[in-house]
Order: C-alpha cells, then structure tokens, then sequence
C-alpha cells in the first residue's frame, strides 16, 4: 500500500533528495564555489526528470487516498514545468555570477519549488494543495529578494510576502469554506458533494479559492504584486516567476476547478472569464505607459495569463487543451525574451530601460530579429506560434458560447501589440543612444535563437503539441 | 502538356517583371516571346490531336472548407481548346509585334524602361486567361476573371503619368466590378443550390435547377434563369454589353497591341465563353437566354450606329467589337453555341489584325489616331494597307452566297461564314428584334469598316504634311503578326466553318455533344418518353462533351433550313453599307458633313456614344462620388478616425495612467485591490447565485 | 444550556474578540497579547473537542515560543504605528464600507447555509479506540505522510531562506579560526634566519 503510494509520488521525493543531498553536499564543501556546478546538476535533474516523467506513466492513478494524482494533465503540465525551469535556471546562471549573486541555496531553492510545483499539478486534495502550493511560495519568496542589497529586491520579496500570505489566508478560507459544505477535503469528495446542488456557502467558498489562485497566476485585480516583484527580483529570477510557477498555478487552477467543481462549471465560468477579460485588458493598457522592459514583462504576463484563463473559462476539454497549448508557447516565448533581456547589459550593469535598446537592429541586425519574432509572437501576430495559441483559446471561447469573450480577446490583443511593436519600433527606428554592450553569453544565445526559431517554424504542426495537449486535456475533463 | 501551356506565360511574367533587372531587357522581352511561341505551339498540338473527351489535369488541392472542396484542376474539352488556340496564338503575335511597336515610346523618354514591365504584364494576362478559360471550377475561373481584370487595368493604365489612361483604367476596373458582382453571386448562388462549384457537379444539377425555385430580392424566381442571368451579368461587364459597355471605348487609351490582345481578341470575349461554358446550365434558363438575345442584338445595334461617326481609328474598331460582341452573345442566346465560338474564333483573328493594323498606321503616323488626318496612306504603307483590306473584307462578310449549296463548300471571308451564321441562328430562334438588328448593323459594319478604310487609305492627305512625308512602313516583326492573321481572317472561316456550325454530324463529333441529343433532334418531334428518357440522360451526357444543347433545341436545325432571303439579307446589307460609304467618302467626301449638317441632332447623339457616359456621371458617378466624399470625410475621418484616435490617444492612455496611480508601491493598496475585486465576484455571484439556487436552496 | 455548550460559546466569543482587538489595538505590544488571548481560547475550544493533545501543543508552540518571539520582535522594531495608522485612517470609510459589503454577503450566504448530502457521514473520523496521541500520530505519519513530510520541506525552505538572506560571510574582516589556533606549532609559525653580522637583513 505505502510503497505502491510511494511509487508514484517517486519523481517528487527524488527531487526533495536531490535537493537535501545537495544542501548538505554543497555545506560541507565549497558552498558558494559549487554553485555554477550545483545549477547545471539541477538543470539536468530537472531534464531527466521531464523525460522520465515524459516518456513513463500511463494512465490515471492516485496515490495517499487520492491525495496524490498522476494522470496525463499532471504529467504535461510537469514536463513543461521541469524543462522550463531547467532552462531558466542554466541561462541564470552566467547572470547571476557576474553580479556575486550566485549562491548554492539558489539552485536548491528552486529545485524545492519545483517540487512544490509539481505537488500542486498533482494535487488530489484541498491540504495537498495548499502544502504544494506554500511550498512553491515560500521558496519563491526567497529567491525574490535574494540580492540582499538592493532596497528594490528586498521590497519585491517583501511584498510578494505579505500579499501571498493575504492570498494564502483567502485560499485557506475558501477551503474552510469548502470543507464546511462538502465534509472533506478530497476533491473526489467535494465534486461527489456537488452531485446534489451546491449552497452559496461553498459558492463563496469557490470565490475565495480562484481569488488565490489568482494571485498565483497573477490575474486582475490580484495581479498588483506583479510588475514591482518583476522589476525589483534579479532579473533569471523574475524569467523563472514568469515560466515554471504560472504552468504551476494555471495547473492547480484548472485541477480545482475541474476535479472538485467540474459538476458545477456554469458556477466558475463566469468568474473565471471575469478575470480573463480584466487581466487582459489590464495586461494590455497598464504595460503601454512601462518604460522598463521587466514592468512590461510583468504586465504582459498578466495578459497572457487573461488569455490562458479564457481557455480555462471555456469550461470544456478543448478550452484545457487550448490553456496547454497557450502556456506551452508563453512559456516558450518568455524564455527568449529573457534570454535577450537578461543579456541588455551596458559597462557589464544590467539595462531595463525600453529605449536603450534604440537602433539595436544596427548593431546586432540576428538578435534583434529574433527579438522581433518573439515579440510578433508574443502580440500575437500570425503566421508566428503564438497566434496560435491565442487562436486556441479564442475559438475554446467561442465554442463554449463566450463569443463576447473573444471579441474582448481580440480587441485586448490589438491594444496590447501596441507595446511589443514599440520595442520593435525602437530597435528598429529609434534613435541613436549609447550602445549596449555586445556580449551574450552562448547559453543565452541559444535560448533566445531557439525559441525565436520554435516561433517560426513551430507553425508547421506546433511540433506535436496539440495532440499531447488534447490527451492532457482528456484526462482532466470527462 | 495543358500545364506546360498554363504555366509557361506565368513564368515568363515573374521572371521578366521582378528579374529584368538582372537579365536585361531584352532578354526578358525575347524570354516572354519565346514561351508564349511554346505555348503556342503546344495549344495548337492539342487542339488539332482533341478526340473532343473532356479531361481532367489535376494541379493541386486547392480549397477546403466546410462542404467546399476544391482542387486546382484543367479542364481541357473542345472549348478550351479552342480558347488555347485563340489566346495563346493572338498572344504570341502580340508579344511579337509588341517589339515594334513599343521599342520607342515618347511617354518614357529614352531612359524609361518599360518594355520588361509591358511584356510581363502581357504575359501574366495570359497566364490569367489561360486560368479563365481552362478553369475546371466556377472559383477557378473567377480566379482568371479577376487576373484578367487586373491584368487589363495595369495595361490601360500603362502610360500611368496620362491621367486620362488612368482614368480609363479605373473606369475599366469599377465598371467590371459591377459585373463581377453578378458573377460573384451566381458562383454564391450555384453553390448555396448544388453544395459544389466543380462545373461537372453544377451541369449535373442543372435539370434539377430549372424546377428549384429561389428567393432573391424581393420575389421569388426560377433559380435557373436566377443563376444563369447573374452569370450573364458578370459576362456583360467583361464583354462590355450595353448598358455595362462604357468602359471598353475608353480602355484604348492602352498601347495598341493591348487593344488588340485583351479589349479585342481575348478577354473581352470571356463573356461569351462564360455563356457557351455554362451552357448546360443555360439551356434550363429559357428566360436568361431570352435577355441574352436581347441584349446582344440591342448591342450589335446600338455599337454599330456610334461605330458610324467615330474619328479615332481606335475607337471606331473598339465600337465594332463591342458590336460584334453582341453577335456573339445573340448566337449564344439563341442556344447555337458554336456559331457564338464559331464567331469567337474568327474574330479574335480579323479585329486583333485590324487593330494591329491600326497599330502600324498609327505608329506609320507617329501616334496621330485621328482619321481626319489621314488619307491617301495606301501607297505609303502598302503591306498595312492589304492587310487592313483583308480584315475589312472578313469583318463586313464577304462571300459567295449560296457557294455552300452550288460548290458544296463555303467560300468567303471568316466573318462572312461566321456571321451568316449567327443571323440565321438569329432568325431561327423567332426572334425578330434580334434577326432585324444584326441585319441593319451589319449594314453599319461594313459602312463604317469601308469610311475607315477610305478615310485612312485613300482620298488627298489631310493633316499634318510633315507627318505624312514621314509616313514609314512598320518594320517587319510588325509585319509578321499583320499576316499570319490575314492568313486566319481569310481561311479560317472556311476550314471551320462545318465543325463549328455548318454540318450537323460533324459538329456534334467535334464538341463531343451527347448522343442522345442526336437521337432525340432526329426525330424531331419525339415521342414524349423519348423526350423524357433524354431529358433524364443529358445531364450525364453533358458532362462529357463541351457544349450541351437541349432536347428541345432545335435553333441549329431551323437555321439550317433559313429561307433564301435570309440567308442573302446580310450580304445585302453588306453591300448597301458599302455602297454608301463609297458614295459618301469616295465620289462625294462634302457628303457626310452636310448630312451631318442636316441631322445635327442625331449625329451629336451618336457621336457622343448616346451620352451613356453622361448619364451614368449625373445617375451614379456623381452620387456616388458624393457619398464616398461624405463617408470619407464624415464617416472615416470624423467617426471612425475620430473614434479610433479618440481611443488610442484619450481613453486608453488616461486608462493606462489610471492603472499606472492604481500601481502605487504601497501593499495595502495592493491589498485592497485583492478585496475589491473579491467583493465584487462575491457580489457577482451572490446575486446569480440566489437567482440561480434560488430552487435549489 | 449545559456547561459544555457554555464553555463554547464562552472561548468562541472570546477567540473572536482576541482577534478582533489584535488587529485594531493602537499598541503592537497589546495587540500580541490579544493574539495570545486568541490563542489560549482556540486551545480551550479544542479541548472542548476533546482533542487535548493538540490544545497542549498550541499552548507550547504558539503561546510559549511563537507569540513570545512576536513580542520580542514588535518590542525591539522601532516603527511609528501612530503615522502608518493615520495613513490608513485615510482610506477606513471605504475600507469599512467594503467591509460591510462582505459582511453581508456572507450573512447572506452563512443564512442559508447548507451541508451537502452525506455531510455527516465524512466528517466524523473514526477515533476507534486509539488515545488521541496515538490516533494523531496514526494520521500524520500513514495517512497525511506526504502532507507532513511536505511540511517538512516548507520548513526546510524557510529556514534555508532565513539563512540566505541574513547570514552573510564578511570576506573583509578577520575571523577566529579555532582549528587553525590549535593546530599551530612553532615549526609552522617560525622561521630562524641566519644573520650574517655586518650585513643586516
């Protein structure tokens, strides 16, 4: 019984191994010395695993009474997160070494997040998911304020802090609320208590609960947090905010709402298309007047993850498979991007403002290009991959009779390529400003040519994510 | 091989207009030439080996959408055939005489390079042609309908610093617009009824499309005669029938051999292939052919009387192929499809000849195009002269009457042939107005073919005497197309004449028409489940021949059997047209000013084209223009611009400020953001939530 | 109304009040004492559930080390809670009005609460004839392993968390080295340098 639990949670507590064994190993030799070695280790742990996990498993399974889920939607949403981790955390890497900001409790740090990611995918059960999800938060606090001298990265973890404990005790309240109708805290347990009508008890109790996620996945109006944490964290820490913990929590959202409140989709679905289309328009106005490029980043991912709701607010196994997809090629596209950000650097100091980056085109005419694609990407401009997924989730919207909701969709993108244009604009057309430094380290250049090249050729068939994405999808909605 | 054909002019067009700079020009010029010459070639292989069985040559998938399955596909019968050899040859000669005619050009100067772009686009209309006439599908061909469109506008429109070709190009492409919206809605209609645009499928349910009824507009109508006057629509405004004509006069503005190649030859002819392709659909719309009929003579006529007074050579022919075109569009109307071809055929060879002979009188003239100031030119371009003589000869029907029954061959000019037949056609279809008018305009014809041909070649020099001194024969790769078309004016008549109309048998083996057609028009009147077995089988039948007539269509037999005088009415009116113009511009040239003198009234009339231009400006130019202005001041720029800007510029900024105020740093505001927004989804759903569990509770 | 119900509504009324006053007391030091207040009165309810092991551990955990450390802390911070407040006086009418807002609904929807079918069924757990000690055990270590052993890891992170961002080495500083002191010997520390006489070093 113990073992056969054991069995499936064993990528998980292999990873927590990893990550003590590390702990000690790097304590009692180098400690700060290990840490290059430490984050390429963890980078491909984090690879193996996503393999493992990728290539093993079959069908649903639960473990620890149903606990513990194992099924194809975990499964996808794991590989995404372990491969997008990894790669965030070997580009960090060269960054975080150049600015003393390396530590051996960096990697280790994010390896136990990543087991908090991966507890929350999997989660069969309310306290399950709040272990996972803490788990991920604290980690992630840490890591925001990790270069301990600025005042601007102290203050973004501070403040991601105190609202995620807010969004935290929200979360708990809703659970109180839902454990106060339902009896328990399983999810196979609430959506059985469902079968026979909900109460506006448990209704609030729902509220509060999307009200966390929310802040997880950074949706209007809990979104706040957002661009100072982006802004204030060093800059592989806020490219690592923007992929790994959004897939985490866009998981955690769409188990909930499926698993324990499946019987009751009209209930959520206009919730969660509310936020959708505040955090898409929100993402789209507020990151027009950002000069600094990790704002903007900030309030692009509030307008991605508005887009990714609205495949979640669908409410059907088309709409999870359009979010799969949508956040497959966000996070995709954000891994180049902050590979070009992180290399924005002038006299070896990291740049953030917009318009250093004037006339770039002629000083390095390849990543400029490739900038470009990603940013056409991230607007959504066709024949690039992310038109795609925002193609997705529009037509889950329309399926599931949300047409306002893609109208909105549609008409939020266009304002919202307002500002990806006008980086464009200004590596393009802008005018001449002191030079950035030309140096990007291999790692970096990889990650930005790769995911531009993914952007562009990635139209020919996505390269077989939508069927991987519809068996996830299958899994999740019955 | 028909792919070959297809093909070969697109490439010369991409190669000669985005890689002239790289080859020269010339060798784009001579590139061009040459693959058209192939596709020449070829065409005129597969028109003399067609055993007359539709084919099928698939190219590609095409379109798929819903139930709308499209591949891109050639469909090769005895009509495309005869479209390959009449577009491909006369775009050959074309190309060829082009080196002539535009080697020096005074609207580019000496510096302007504009012969790749000219030969390019002459090629891409042929290519776009091509797709029109071996278009298996209805969207397949509007492809070609368009690309011809286009083709023709960038033409017109070739010397682009004369506003007037501008002008004239614009007037072209808006006037099409309105018959290609009717063309349009016949493909949407032909679809929306038989769920296919493949032509198989379309003719297969024409039996069925004559007892379907349609509503549309106002009233309900028989979808056949709905679709097949729709389609007629769009075949009026490329054929430029009355009425949708306006634009063709002024599409001369174009270079010469233009003229000859699309507003003479080919394109403007596509109606007529239009109609003789769809005719399976046409024979179950009794009342489209009906207005067909009608407007094709009231064309002949109505052209013909402008024709009479015109001074620009140019326009005088434009006006005769307007004219002629409704020759054609009477024969088709009237069910004989191979006379309308027939008349197709020979035409494209005697107009793009005579307007290619215009072309060297013109360029003899040095670009004068008034025949006012002409005269006496025969001498001076001698080899121009006989072959404009050849032409004049074939488009006013010379021939020997009767030269079938006595000699039992048909002896005379193309058109004479070609004619004859389509006004026996007409006096077989019963319908009067139609026979009356092609006889009193071919009347017209030959007076305003012979004042040309007076006006220009004989009689004193008038004009410019420098000009005339000047006056040189066209060099010889002018000559060249000039009489390999002379060639078909005067032959082509007589070697065609039994398979296109003449012989029964002959004919039906030649557009592969259905047996059972045969059989039934045998007997003549049938017995009634003969009738009915046929009508059941046509359709099935039609799919493999070009042309399908019905089982009631007796037009052909009837024309065959006309009685003398109408068989001899056109050469009369032949020869009353000429005799008068050789009284009034040979024996007494005072003559025409004092009649026009005299009839002031009506010659202003004619010579200002019945003031159709002048009506359409004050009916819909006007208007239209006015409510474009109004749109475009008041809706676009106040409304929409004024909208849009007012939203870029006003509300989304003061919205991005807002939420940049909202962003304050501090975290209660932060958090109190987070308690709004769940006090307003608590308020949200506690206000569904009672409606909706009001039971439930 | 017996003793039992009484107690109840007694340590109920009593928690609530703690947590009230904890976060609208002026003083930061009388607000942790009504957070003690409020933790003493939970403690009681659970006894009153009957799970008394557990009150015992909330007395020891957060009354005897949490709540203490909480007081030391707000003792040694020097901020003026007087100026944050009147920031936040600032926005109390609104703050008030939202709150009211939420009061109500939740009035709204408590007021016709219900308890979904089966309710009863799964919510007793079965004690069985375990001591409590024993059955929490039971719980924590087979049934909930995975959620303890993930409270662990939250435990680890934070603690490794405290120790990135507060323990920092000094590499400009000089630092005692015990081992070095004692494995020290005059071999190592001395060197005797023969000085020819006249020359100097």
């Amino acid at each position: 019984m113990m073992s056969a639990d054991l069995t499936i949670v064993l990528p998980e507590i292999l990873l927590a191994l990893y990550a003590m064994l590390a702990l000690l190993g790097a304590v009692y030799t180098g400690k700060d010395d290990t840490a290059s070695l430490l984050t390429w280790l963890t980078g491909g742990v984090f690879v193996l695993l996503a393999i493992w996990i990728g290539t093993t498993g079959g069908d649903r399974v639960t473990a620890f009474d149903g606990m513990f889920i194992a099924d194809g939607f975990a499964r996808f949403a794991k590989v995404t997160i372990l491969l997008s981790a990894a790669a965030v955390l070997v580009m960090s890497q060269g960054y975080m070494e150049r600015r003393g900001l390396l530590r051996f409790e960096y990697p280790i740090l994010v390896a136990l997040a990543v087991v908090g990611m991966m507890v929350m995918v999997s989660a069969g059960d309310l306290m399950a998911l709040y272990m996972g999800l803490e788990l991920q938060s604290l980690a992630l606090y840490v890591v925001a304020s990790l270069r301990r001298d600025s005042v601007k990265s102290t203050e973004a973890g501070l403040k991601y802090f105190i609202l995620g404990a807010l969004s935290s005790g929200l979360l708990l309240y809703g659970a109180s609320l839902t454990y106060g109708f339902a009896g328990t805290t399983l999810f196979s347990g609430i959506i059985a208590a469902t079968q026979g009508g909900v109460s506006l008890g448990l209704l609030f109790g729902l509220v509060f609960l999307i009200s966390g996620f929310a802040f997880k996945v950074s949706a209007a109006p809990f979104h706040m947090w957002t661009p100072d944490v982006y802004e204030g964290s060093p800059t592989p820490v806020t490219a690592f905010f923007a992929t790994a913990p959004k897939v985490a929590a866009m998981g955690l959202f769409a188990r909930v709402v499926f698993d324990a409140f499946g019987g009751v989709v009209g209930e959520w679905q206009q919730i969660v298309a509310f936020l959708s289309v505040v955090s898409m328009f929100l993402g789209a106005i507020a990151a027009i007047g950002q000069t600094n490029i990790k704002r903007l980043m900030a309030y692009s991912s509030i307008a991605h993850m508005g887009f990714a709701l609205m495949g979640l607010a669908a409410g059907s196994a088309f709409g999870v498979q359009a979010m799969l997809i949508y956040l497959a090629i966000y996070v995709t596209m954000n891994i180049g991007t902050f590979a070009f950000i992180m290399a924005m650097e002038k006299d070896g100091r990291p740049v953030v403002e917009i318009k250093a980056l004037s006339l770039y085109s002629k000083r390095e005419p390849l990543r400029a290009l490739a900038m470009l694609v990603l940013l056409f990407s991230l607007a959504g401009v066709p024949p690039m991959v992310g038109f795609f997924g925002k193609f997705y989730v529009l037509r889950a919207a329309y399926d599931a009779n949300l047409g306002w909701l893609a109208v909105a969709g549609v008409i939020a993108s266009v304002i919202g390529a307002f500002y990806y244009l006008r980086i464009v604009y200004y590596m393009y057309f802008g005018a001449e400003t002191e030079a950035l430094d030309g140096r990007m380290s291999p790692v970096l250049w990889t990650a930005l040519m790769g995911s531009a090249a993914i952007m562009v050729f990635g139209v020919v068939n996505l390269f077989g994510i939508e069927p991987l994405a519809a068996a996830a999808a299958a899994t999740l909605v019955h | 091989m028909a792919t070959i054909i297809l093909f070969a002019p697109l490439i010369g067009a991409i190669i000669a207009g985005f890689g002239w700079k790289w080859i020269g020009e010339t060798a784009a010029q001579w590139l061009t030439t040459g693959l058209l010459f192939l596709s020449c070639l070829l065409s005129w292989v597969i028109f003399l080996s067609f055993d007359g069985v539709t084919q099928h040559i698939e190219i590609l998938r095409w379109i798929q959408s819903g139930s709308l399955d499209t591949s891109w596909a050639i469909r090769l019968d005895r009509l495309t055939a005869i479209m390959l050899i009449v577009v491909t040859t006369v775009s050959a000669l074309v190309h060829l005489y082009s080196f002539g005619y535009m080697a020096h050009d005074e609207n580019f100067g000496e510096q302007g390079t504009y012969k790749a772009r000219f030969f390019a686009y002459l090629s891409l209309f042929t290519f776009a042609m091509l797709m029109l006439v071996t278009a298996d599908n209805l969207v397949q061909m509007f492809f070609g309908w368009e690309g011809v469109g286009l083709a023709s506008y960038l033409l017109i429109g070739f010397y682009y610093r004369k506003p007037s070709a501008s002008a004239a190009a614009i007037k072209a492409f808006v006037v099409n617009r309105v018959g290609d919206f009717g063309f349009a809605l016949g493909i949407f209609g032909l679809f929306y009824l038989t769920d296919s645009i493949r032509m198989d499928d379309v003719f297969a349910a024409a039996p069925k499309l004559a007892t379907t009824d349609l509503h549309f507009l106002w009233t309900t109508w028989n979808a056949a005669n709905l679709l097949g006057v729709l389609l007629f629509i769009g075949a009026m405004g490329k054929s430029a029938q009355l009425f949708l004509h306006t634009w063709l006069p002024d599409a001369m503005e174009g270079p010469t051999p233009v003229s000859a190649l699309i507003h003479a030859a080919t394109m403007v002819t596509a109606g007529v292939f239009l109609v003789c392709r769809m005719s399976p659909l046409m024979e179950y719309a009794p009342q489209a052919k009906e207005m067909i009929l009608w407007i094709g003579g009231a064309t002949a006529f109505f052209a013909a009387t402008i024709g009479l007074v015109q001074n620009d050579i140019k326009r005088v022919i434009a006006y005769s192929t307007c004219s002629q075109l409704g020759y054609m569009f009477v024969a088709a109307g009237a069910g004989v499809y191979g006379a309308a071809m027939f008349h197709l055929l020979t035409h494209a060879f005697f107009k793009a000849m005579l307007f290619l002979g215009a072309g060297s009188v013109i360029h003899a003239m040095h670009h004068e195009q008034d025949m006012r100031n002409y005269g006496g030119l025969r001498k001076k371009i001698p080899f121009t002269f006989w072959a404009m003589m050849i032409g004049t000869l074939a488009i006013t029907g010379v021939g020997i009457p009767f030269s079938k029954e006595i000699f039992g061959l048909p002896i005379g000019f193309a058109g004479f042939l070609s004619k004859d037949a389509i006004i026996e056609s007409a006096w077989a279809s019963g319908s009067g107005f139609a026979f009356w008018t092609l006889v009193i305009a071919a009347a017209f014809t030959a007076f305003y073919s012979w004042r040309l041909m007076f006006m220009t070649f004989y009689g004193p020099q008038k004009g410019n005497a420098h000009t005339h001194d000047h006056a040189h024969e066209s060099p010889l790769n002018m000559l060249i197309p000039l009489g390999v078309l002379a060639i078909g004016a005067a032959f082509s008549g007589m070697v065609w004449y039994n398979s296109f109309f003449g012989d029964h048998a002959k004919m039906t083996a030649f557009f592969a028409m259905p047996e059972t057609h045969e059989a039934a028009s045998a007997e003549g009147g049938a017995k009634a489940e003969t009738t009915a077995e046929t009508t059941a089988e046509a359709p099935a039948a039609a799919l493999q021949g070009a042309i399908f007539m019905g089982p009631d269509n007796h037009v052909l037999e009837t024309a065959h059997e006309a009685p003398t005088w109408v068989k001899i009415s056109p050469f009369i009116a032949m020869l009353a047209g000429f005799l008068l113009a050789f009284q009034m511009y040979i024996r007494r040239p005072d003559l025409p000013a004092k009649l026009a003198e005299a009839q002031r009234p009506l010659y202003l009339f004619l010579l200002n084209k019945w003031y159709f231009d002048e009506i359409y400006d004050f009916v819909f130019v006007r208007p239209v223009k006015a409510l474009g202005r109004f749109l475009w001041k008041e809706g676009d720029g106040k409304i929409i611009d004024g909208g849009i800007n007012g939203v870029a510029l006003g509300i989304v900024p003061y919205l991005t400020r807002l939420a940049g105020r909202a962003q304050s740093g501090y975290i209660f505001t932060y958090a109190f953001a987070m308690v709004l927004g769940i006090t307003a989804i608590l308020t949200w759903i506690s206000i569904t939530g009672v409606i909706s569990l009001g039971g439930a509770q | 109304m017996t003793v039992v119900l009484f107690t109840f509504y007694a340590f109920a009324v009593s928690t609530l009040l703690g947590g009230l006053m904890t976060v609208i007391s002026r003083n930061p030091v009388h607000s942790v004492l009504w957070l003690i207040l409020s933790f003493l009165s939970a403690a009681g309810l659970f006894v009153l559930l009957g799970a008394e092991f557990v009150a015992m551990l909330l007395m020891i955990v957060y009354v005897g080390a949490v709540a203490v450390l909480f007081l030391f802390v707000v003792m040694m911070l020097d901020v003026d809670f007087a100026e944050l407040k009147a920031e936040m006086s600032k926005y109390m009418p609104l703050a008030l009005l939202i709150g009211v807002i939420i009061l109500m609904q939740l009035a709204l929807a408590l007021g016709v609460w219900g308890f979904s079918d089966g309710y009863q069924g799964r919510i007793l757990a079965p004690v069985g004839t375990a001591t409590n000690t024993a059955a929490l055990g039971m719980l924590i270590y087979d049934k909930y392993l995975i959620l303890f052993q993930l409270a662990g890891l939250i435990l680890l992170v934070a603690m490794i968390g405290a120790i990135v961002l507060t323990l920092r080495h000094r590499v400009d500083i000089k630092r005692q080295s015990p081992v070095a002191q004692m494995m020290r010997d005059p071999a190592l520390a001395m060197e005797l340098k023969d000085v020819k006489p006249g020359q100097g070093l």
